[in-house]
């Protein structure tokens, strides 16, 4: 199917973007890669009266370092933030869920901001920006207003996006705790590189003792929104993370997740291997940050 | 309706029009343009039989606008062969290996493979089934579609092989 019919507009300035968006109303969209929208416009699930297409906003493009954060912009490309040194260095976590992210066609035109807009309880870069505790900085023209991640995913497809705002940064603050890094990133999908059925994204720091100083565990895919597994975090924080202490922490979660069913899969196969995903997830970071090589 | 006017570079050639707001990248060049060679599948995203470059990076031109695509370079299959009699060693090889079939997929296939050549001379088996990831192909099992780029680079680097000798089954 073809998208209805919808006027167009290409501003090259955030606040031209904004001063649009108010203009527009709730029926004016922003697009920015065009990897989730315009399937929903081809399919008429969405029927803007305008498109505000922000690919020549040069200020909402790059990586840049801010003080104790890395700062993405929302239209950078998923393809260009993966092969970015200084997300390769500095939020590793991120680069991993890239990799999984669409194809090497749709990275090249999605952006890191477009996905988490769009809000798939699926999508890997909202999942490792949960487990990262990004700050989203939400503007409109009224100004602007800083959202953390875990408040600004609402439900499948839903954010804390008004209708006037433009996500306009995505913000990594820097963990304190020194010591070795691990990442893990695990999932299970129908096909490689399409939607997770579930996902798991973990970050940790092994002091030098090697015990856990700080665990964040996410789980994405499973059910209408991606969530932190805190109860895991908190039973396995100061532990050893052998084998013996994941199974039994992520055996407290099993019960608690909120799984969904659907043509895909039910909510009692998700439920189990999500189980066994974030486990394995745990154990990939461990051996990471054992290894030493972040 | 919203129309734009937009100019872009296809395949070398500057290209001038004025679209309406919603008519897809593949649209245009199939429709406006006459360049056939690129295929509507899914056109949502999903197939990949659309692909082509855009500014030298494979896209999906189902999941853009031709009005996004102003002031860009725009390749397509039909920018390939060196010239109207000859193919491209790329699609020699798709020849020779019998990487198609019934044909919908190939344009989609060859732009996504030229791209992966273009950027890596060598690639590994792993890195070429990665490339062509996200198009479908519902007639060879990809099994040719790998082999025949893998072919295809090393006789761009200059190995000047010939075909492997198949089997009898024809074709």
């Amino acid at each position: 199917m073809k998208a209805v019919d919808f006027d167009y507009r290409r501003p090259t300035s955030l606040a031209e973007t904004c001063a649009l968006l108010s203009e527009g109303g709730g029926d004016a969209k922003i697009i920015a890669g065009g990897q989730t929208l315009v399937p929903l416009l081809a399919m008429r699930l969405a029927r803007p009266t305008l498109l505000i297409d922000i690919n020549r906003v040069a200020e909402l493009q790059g990586v840049t370092e801010s003080g104790e954060a890395v700062e993405i912009r929302a239209c950078t490309r998923q393809a260009r933030a993966l092969a970015d040194p200084m997300v390769r260095a500095k939020l590793p976590l991120l680069a991993k869920a890239l990799s999984f992210v669409g194809h090497e066609q749709t990275r090249n035109r999605g952006t890191i901001g477009g996905s988490l807009a769009n809000a798939d309880p699926a999508a890997e870069i909202g999942l490792a920006a949960l487990a990262l505790d990004a700050e989203m900085s939400l503007c409109s023209a009224k100004g602007a207003r800083s959202v953390p991640v875990g408040q600004f995913f609402v439900s499948p497809m839903e954010t804390a996006l008004a209708p006037e705002e433009c996500l306009s940064t995505v913000r990594f603050p820097a963990w304190r705790e020194t010591g070795r890094i691990g990442t893990g990133f695990q999932e299970t999908s129908i096909r490689r590189s399409d939607f997770a059925l579930a996902a798991a994204a973990v970050h940790l720091v092994l002091d030098k003792s090697g015990l856990c100083a700080r665990i964040a565990v996410s789980l994405g895919g499973a059910g209408a929104k991606p969530v932190r597994l805190t109860a895991v975090e908190r039973a396995l924080s100061g532990g050893r993370l052998d084998d013996r202490e994941i199974t039994d922490a992520t055996a407290l979660a099993h019960d608690g997740i909120e799984a969904m069913s659907d043509i895909h899969a039910s909510a009692a196969h998700r439920r189990r291997i999500a189980g066994v995903l974030v486990a394995r997830a745990i154990a990939e970071a461990r051996d990471q940050a054992v290894a030493g090589r972040i | 309706m919203s129309q734009h006017r937009i100019d872009l570079t296809v395949n070398g050639k500057t290209r001038s029009a004025t679209v309406p707001a919603r008519l897809t990248l593949v649209d245009f060049l199939r429709e406006t343009l006459n360049l056939t060679g690129t295929h509507t599948g899914c056109e949502h995203g999903v197939c990949g039989a659309c692909t082509v470059l855009l500014d030298g990076e494979p896209v999906r031109s189902c999941l853009l606008f031709a009005v996004q695509a102003d002031g860009a370079q725009i390749a397509t299959v039909e920018g390939l062969a060196p010239d109207a009699e000859g193919l491209s060693v790329l699609q020699d090889s798709f020849c020779e290996l019998h990487a198609l079939q019934c044909g919908f997929c190939t344009s989609g296939m060859l732009m996504a493979a030229h791209a992966l050549l273009t950027r890596d001379p060598d690639p590994s088996e792993e890195k070429i089934r990665e490339a062509i990831g996200g198009n479908l192909c519902r007639c060879t099992g990809y099994k040719q579609i790998v082999e025949a780029i893998a072919l295809a680079a090393r006789r761009l680097k200059g190995a000047n092989e010939p075909a492997p000798e198949r089997g009898g089954h024809g074709g």
